[in-house]
């Protein structure tokens, strides 16, 4: 039986993450909206759009070659794996033990090379310019989130997400000032990996400041459709890593039903509160200049190091 | 309360304190500045307090209230007049840039927890792992005032100095004296004071600020 048990928790937390992903993206739009005095098309807006893609034809264009059809399901697998690999609902998961978070982060930047690539391969000024910019983001935030990890790992013992999220539900609550500041890091990186506001405007489509989109402009139909999935489940898998190195309290320890019933309500819970978060950083901020996210990122990494310091030095 | 948890507390009020001094090295706004060093007095007020509550030394209590009044209110409030009468608004510029310049702070950092590791190891101060933050907060002063070319930055930065160093005696023998701590106060806010004369009298003569006007003091050429 314990097999059967083993694949069934698996795929209860694969269908919750891609499953949950546009529902956490049409929160967020929702109170992004509410904030900003304007209705909303409700928190389903993202299946519609999804569902209204996969019907619509895919237009290629003449010189795509390989890499652009191959990258869509590239973006829409890696996430995939990582929703798979990634303690979410559950620790005792059957494929945690095949990859540990610095694993994880290097799927994420293979999906992101991909994409980067794709944008350039129709060979357009706007996806170039886009691919460049991603480049220069990621090159910022890879080292800043590296660094908060590796403050995660050096508190847990370990850079299994296993081992951390299990250190970390059982420890008592402690003020640690490590964990703090790689927590303020994240929250830096998990905006510019989202594409959230002060880095990127996800809900423009034309405009010179676009970088995300830029790259995708070419794409179309179901194509288009698997790399917006992908981004959404790419945005809820690093709001879940977060709380999975951060807020870990109440994951299912054990594989009972209602263990994990406990662990998918809470999940959804912290989810809401994160988004509120979020749209509270988006409204109060204005999109940065490209060339002060410099300043922005190494202000993440800064905190990220100083994480790693006072993990030797006060703890 | 139990001595674990007041460790803690010294310990991220430590953190606290090193965070405001690289947000003071990055920040580029005058007015935020005075902010942010106002807030770092507080948290060192409150790290004296609870080091002196740890400790059962009475006169540290005396100390975190001169600082509460010193530096959160008093030097913060004169620091404001000057920015207003001064009519300083433009951004300050940087002789390195910032993310350089913070690049810089986490190697100081580094530094200084190496310098102060053997003291670790001699010391049985429950503060005594703060020493190496309080080190930093000196040298990050330091390089504020090297990097900046703006006077009334300079001064701040100098002003970060002293709190490190009165953080140092903090750390790593339960404060000074008294009576040096009142003289160092005292010292302190004469200092603004004569700061801010100075502050006039360049400002009349340069009608500016920044420190590289002073170069055509030179007698030659």
């Amino acid at each position: 039986m314990k097999p059967l048990r083993y694949i069934l928790i698996e795929m209860v937390q694969l269908i919750v993450v891609i499953a949950a992903a546009p529902a956490f993206v049409g929160w967020v739009d929702m109170l992004k909206c509410w904030s900003q005095g304007r209705a909303s098309a409700g928190v389903l807006q993202p299946y519609r759009n999804i569902a209204k893609l996969f019907v619509k034809d895919v237009v290629l264009a003449g010189n795509a070659s390989w890499i652009f059809r191959f990258t869509p399901y590239m973006v829409f697998g890696s996430a995939v794996v990582v929703g798979s690999v990634m303690p979410i609902i559950s620790i005792d998961l059957f494929l945690a033990p095949s990859a540990d978070i610095i694993v994880l982060i290097a799927v994420f930047a293979t999906a992101r090379f991909f994409i980067a690539l794709a944008g350039m391969d129709i060979g357009t000024a706007f996806g170039g310019m886009g691919s460049s910019r991603e480049m220069m983001i990621a090159s910022l935030t890879e080292p800043a989130i590296l660094m908060a990890i590796f403050t995660v790992s050096l508190a847990g013992r370990s850079t299994s997400l296993v081992h951390i999220v299990q250190s970390f539900a059982s420890a008592s609550l402690t003020l640690r000032p490590s964990i703090v500041f790689a927590a303020i890091a994240f929250i830096f990186v998990v905006i510019a990996e989202a594409g959230r506001v002060p880095v990127d405007n996800p809900s423009t489509h034309l405009e010179l400041t676009m970088v995300h989109e830029a790259m995708i402009l070419e794409y179309s139909g179901r194509h288009l459709a698997l790399i917006q999935w992908g981004s959404m489940i790419r945005f809820f898998l690093f709001v879940t890593l977060g709380i999975a190195c951060f807020l870990p309290w109440g994951i299912a320890a054990t594989d009972s039903a209602g263990d994990i019933a406990i662990s998918v309500f809470l999940l959804s819970l912290k989810l809401g509160v994160i988004g509120a978060v979020i749209v509270l950083i988006e409204t109060g901020l204005a999109k940065m200049r490209l060339f002060r996210l410099t300043e922005f990122l190494g202000a993440a990494f800064l905190m990220a190091t100083l994480g790693v310091i006072s993990f030797f030095i006060l703890e | 309360m139990n001595l674990q948890l007041l460790a803690q507390i010294n310990s991220f009020l430590a953190a606290l304190v090193l965070l405001t001094s690289f947000a003071m090295l990055s920040q580029r706004k005058i007015n935020s500045l005075v902010t942010l060093f106002a807030w770092q007095g507080l948290f060192l007020s409150i790290n004296t307090a609870v080091v002196g509550f740890v400790a059962a030394k009475h006169h540290l209590y005396i100390s975190s209230l001169l600082t509460l009044s010193l530096k959160v209110i008093l030097l913060p409030y004169i620091l404001h007049v000057l920015v207003v009468r001064l009519k300083i608004r433009k951004e300050m510029e940087t002789i390195v840039n910032i993310p350089t310049t913070m690049l810089i702070g986490i190697a100081l950092v580094i530094f200084s927890y190496h310098l102060t590791a053997p003291v670790r190891e001699m010391s049985t101060l429950i503060t005594r792992s703060t020493l190496a933050v309080a080190l930093a907060t000196v040298m990050i002063g330091l390089l504020m005032m090297i990097t900046r070319k703006h006077a009334v930055t300079q001064i701040i930065g100098f002003l970060a100095m002293e709190n490190g160093l009165f953080f140092a005696a903090t750390s790593a023998t339960y404060g000074m004296p008294l009576v040096v701590e009142l003289g160092v106060a005292l010292d302190v806010l004469i200092a603004a004071f004569i700061f801010g004369i100075f502050f006039f009298q360049i400002s009349t003569t340069f009608d500016s600020l920044s420190v590289e006007q002073m170069e055509s003091l030179r007698e030659d050429n």
